[in-house]
């Protein structure tokens, strides 16, 4: 009797484990259908399957015809007969591209399941066909392949493969780093609020790739994404800083957020108050109408992006809503630190995936809310179940002050309709 | 390696999937990595259907590589047998899984589940998606159709039959089936069983009670037919009932096949299709220059309307489907046009542009292409996007089929006409450039729609046209227009102006003129006649 008590979880935060099984989630290909429209001048093209293509086809839907920046070089039989030279394949393949699409200054080389599994160079393929089409064109790889990376990983890969491209800034850098891609609207509201608090920030990654930021020993970032652990390494390595904090989802997030890079760079609590106050009474004001529609619903999270922990945290914390479970397909412990420790103790974190586990779970609990990939949504629905589909807070803007509301509405909105709905 | 933005056609483990979901009782395990469940929302969302695909699949991810992956299948194929309790299953490999080599056949019968187990082989590096379904319906059917019985004789009772094709993700198959069930019924002919949609293992099983098959899509179920051709000998149509005259050589041969009358179908009016073609509204439909493009069943069926029962001119006609080349270049000739059997886009898009159509029928990309070309579109063949799944009853076989068609076909066409007229009258005070509706994306006024602002989702999403990124491969050099032969050409009634323009440019062209002037204007119209 003289072993420790075991810890409960209710002591010590969420009660995290890990399961493993059928995994339904898409694989880091699909961040190309978003990245390709934050790096206005790069072409992604993916060395893979037919498969491939379908999938980005499928997660791009319409956008596949507006001339989009990706494409796919399909691996076929001759190649893998040995009958053509994939290298030199390759070569024509991004030739002919290259002279189609003139305007493109950054070619990333996209690694597939296929293209790791045959052990294709991409990395080389990149280095030599970057000296050909210098200075041009630059060409970096990374692999978005399923099986080594979870949706949106394939970002945190394609950051990665930037960071050693990054320009040397010439000393200790007093520019703050402001890493995941965000849209637009976001990132111009975020540097506005950055100016005003005194601090220069840069955004990786850029509009252009040409304009990167610099990056030198003690530069310190903010990670403005909660799935970019390679990138963060990649950073670390260059003797960047990160400054912890929570992500800036909702009110609270994004206070605790801007507040840790004005603590890094010494700004004035006081002028921290002043700068932020607008847009923390606004959007108090615009959560103020789901307070009432979301207090006490039952939220269970299927995993899918790693954004889940950093939303659960804003649902039950800002608009009062119960916590299921959180499933994430991978939990970074150190950067999620400041999140976990805002959720409610014992909430369930599952990390990785059992799917028809999962399910059976979800539906003895009967969650008021069920926040799905597009494959579960119609048969949950079916079954009774109110869903959210994930997919959909990558492509809207959800981060920052201004969008608190808009991600409220986007989780009351299938609730809303469902109590609408008389037939 | 070939450069593809755009497939027509998925993998052939896709063709796999949509025989699956068809059928019920049945379970698909995928040796797969992870990533690949993105199918499942081929099904979930642009089909609507109420439940998940009965797919499991392996997920395998690099560290499972390291370790056994075939250990990771066994156990698959062991816990989706115990969980889901189906009558049969079938068992592949995705193309990554392809690579690494495990043996899903071998894997899964070392296992001796008491259920038949049957293998796929679906080579992914050559073959595509509508292969994949005919391959795995042909595999289903010959491992669970049965030994051969003999068949109760004919005498005192009504023929049976059965209907092979539909499946999961098809083009408008749900409401094809009604109307060819509905022809078979008042035919007094029964049917025994439908597959792969709606069809069990066991009801594979009494595929053999039936007289004769019919084979709605070619593409899918005649690899299967031929088979019961040759074990059971089964005789089968594959006649593919798309419009008027198809339908009605569809219901003689199935009559004569069976022994009874075709005349309680083909009696009266059956379709409003040859009376709306023949009435003087669609006088302006003759020879409409059309380009027809699609999988080979759809663009086939749809080329015959369009020339007979419609009156357009077929000015190209092609498909994806290269295991029917052979019989789509023979209809191509037909018209004196050489068929075009691709499957990049670019190519199709190159095509249409040279063949300067009045109409294009074709898949989603056709539409895409028109839209950006300014020619009016239908859409008759997969794939399709979340619109073509309609909830309204819209076949495209049969005799309703055939009105769905005159409307479909002719839809755009009006529109069109709606637009000439708006473009005709523009400067007239009830017209401004704001006014102008359009189908086809080139409106001037309206909320533009922002490329941030639009979810570029899988999910029903407006169409997101990059202006500044839209190029359109360039026309041969064309004289300019003096602005009086200009002038004269508006005066020309709008539904030949765009015939009139295209000829009097091509008439500069051969001749190599530097202006088009009146003369020249007057000159081709002589040349060509009208």
């Amino acid at each position: 009797m003289n072993a420790h008590a075991p810890v409960t979880a209710a002591d010590c935060g969420p009660d995290i484990r890990v399961e493993r099984g059928q995994r339904a989630v898409f694989c880091g290909l699909t961040g190309i259908v978003w990245l390709h429209r934050k790096i206005q001048d790069a072409f992604f093209l993916v060395v893979g399957s037919r498969t491939c293509a379908h999938l980005i086809q499928s997660a791009a839907g319409v956008m596949i015809f507006a001339e989009p920046r990706f494409a796919t070089a399909i691996i076929d039989e001759r190649d893998l007969a040995g009958l053509a030279d994939m290298n030199e394949e390759l070569d024509r393949v991004v030739t002919r591209l290259i002279e189609r699409r003139p305007d493109i200054k950054l070619l990333f080389l996209v690694g597939s399941c296929p293209s790791e599994v045959i052990k294709l160079d991409l990395s080389r393929a990149a280095l030599r066909l970057s000296q050909r089409l210098s200075p041009g064109v630059r060409v970096l790889n990374y692999s978005g392949s399923g099986i080594e990376t979870t949706f949106t990983e394939g970002e945190d890969a394609c950051l990665d493969a930037l960071v050693p491209s990054l320009p040397q800034a010439e000393s200790v850098s007093n520019d703050l780093l402001v890493v995941g891609a965000l849209a637009d609207v976001v990132e111009d509201q975020f540097a506005r609020l950055f100016s005003e608090l005194g601090i220069r920030a840069r955004f990786l990654p850029a509009r252009r790739s040409g304009e990167m930021p610099a990056v030198a020993r003690g530069t310190p970032y903010l990670l403005a994404q909660p799935f970019l652990t390679a990138t963060a390494r990649a950073l670390d390595e260059r003797g960047a800083k990160r400054i912890p904090a929570p992500f800036p989802l909702g009110a609270e997030g994004t206070t605790l957020w801007l507040k840790a890079a004005a603590e890094a760079f010494g700004v004035d609590p006081a002028r921290f108050e002043t700068v932020t106050a607008p847009g923390r009474a606004r959007a108090d004001r615009a959560l103020e109408r789901y307070r009432e529609r979301l207090a006490g619903k039952r939220v269970f999270f299927f995993p899918d992006s790693q954004l889940e922990v950093p939303l659960a945290r804003f649902l039950s914390r800002e608009v009062g809503a119960d916590l299921v479970e959180i499933g994430t397909p991978y939990l970074h412990r150190a950067h999620l630190a400041a999140e976990l420790e805002l959720l409610p103790a014992g909430t369930a974190i599952v990390e990785g995936q059992s799917l028809d586990d999962g399910l059976d779970r979800c539906r003895e609990a009967r969650p008021d809310l069920t926040v799905c990939g597009l494959g579960l949504a119609n048969p949950l629905e079916s079954e009774g179940l109110s869903t959210k589909w994930s997919i959909e807070l990558l492509f809207t803007p959800i981060q920052g002050y201004d969008q608190a509301g808009d991600l409220a509405e986007l989780f009351a909105r299938p609730l809303h309709r469902r109590a609408k709905l008389e037939v | 390696m070939q450069l593809t933005v755009w497939t027509y056609e998925g993998p052939p483990h896709i063709g796999a999937m949509r025989v699956a979901t068809a059928m019920e009782g049945l379970h698909y395990v995928l040796h797969a990595p992870q990533g690949d469940t993105y199918a499942d929302l081929l099904f979930t969302m642009i089909e609507r259907r109420e439940k998940r695909p009965p797919v499991t699949y392996t997920t395998f991810q690099a560290r499972d590589l390291g370790g056994d992956t075939a250990l990771l299948f066994k156990d698959a194929v062991a816990q989706a047998h115990a969980r889901f309790q189906p009558q049969a299953m079938i068992v592949g490999a995705s193309c990554t899984a392809e690579l690494i080599q495990d043996d899903p056949g071998g894997l899964a019968k070392a296992l001796a589940l008491p259920i038949p187990v049957i293998p796929l082989e679906l080579p992914a590096y050559q073959k595509k998606e509508n292969w994949g379904a005919s391959e795995t319906f042909y595999r289903l059917v010959r491992a669970l159709s049965g030994p051969v019985v003999e068949r109760s004789p004919r005498e005192g009772r009504r023929p049976l039959c059965n209907i092979l094709g539909p499946t999961a993700l098809g083009f408008r198959h749900r409401d094809d089936l009604i109307e060819i069930r509905k022809i078979l019924e008042a035919l007094g002919i029964d049917v025994n069983v439908v597959a792969p949609l709606g069809a069990s293992p066991a009801d594979l099983g009494r595929l053999r009670e039936a007289d004769f098959n019919v084979v709605l899509y070619p593409e899918i179920a005649r690899a299967a037919a031929q088979h019961l051709e040759k074990t059971f000998r089964q005789p089968f149509i594959d006649i593919v009932p798309i419009g008027v005259g198809a339908t009605t050589r569809f219901v003689e041969a199935v009559a004569a096949l069976a022994g009874v009358d075709p005349s309680p179908v083909l009696a009266g009016v059956p379709s409003r299709l040859p009376w709306y073609s023949r009435s003087v509204d669609s006088t302006y439909l003759t020879d409409k220059r059309v380009f027809i493009f699609g999988d080979a069943t759809h663009a086939l069926g749809i080329a015959r309307v369009a020339a007979k029962e419609l009156g357009f001119r077929i000015v190209g006609l092609g498909t994806y489907s290269r295991e029917f080349a052979r019989e789509v270049r023979a209809e191509a000739a037909l018209h004196g046009i050489e068929a075009i059997i691709a499957d990049d886009y670019l190519d199709v898009e190159a095509a249409i542009q040279a063949a300067q159509p009045e109409l294009v029928l074709g898949t989603q990309m056709e539409r895409h292409v028109a839209k950006r070309l300014g020619i009016p579109c239908a859409v008759i063949s997969a794939p399709v996007h979340v619109q073509d799944f309609p909830a309204r009853h819209s076949p495209q076989m049969g005799f309703e089929g055939a009105n769905v068609l005159f409307d479909t076909l002719v839809h755009p066409l009006m529109m069109g006409l709606e637009e000439h007229l708006l473009g005709m009258f523009r400067e007239d005070p009830e017209f401004h450039d704001g006014a102008a509706p359009s189908h086809l994306g080139r409106t001037h006024a309206g909320p533009a729609m922002e490329p941030e602002a639009a979810p570029p989702a899988p999910a029903p999403a407006p169409i997101v046209v990059e202006a500044a990124q839209v190029t359109v491969a360039p026309i041969p050099t064309t004289a300019p227009w003096s602005a009086d032969a200009e002038k004269e050409l508006k005066k020309i009634p709008f539904f030949v102006r765009g015939k009139a323009r295209a000829n009097t440019e091509r008439f500069a062209r051969e001749r190599q003129l530097p202006l088009i002037t009146l003369e020249t204007l007057y000159d081709a119209k002589a040349h060509f006649g009208r």
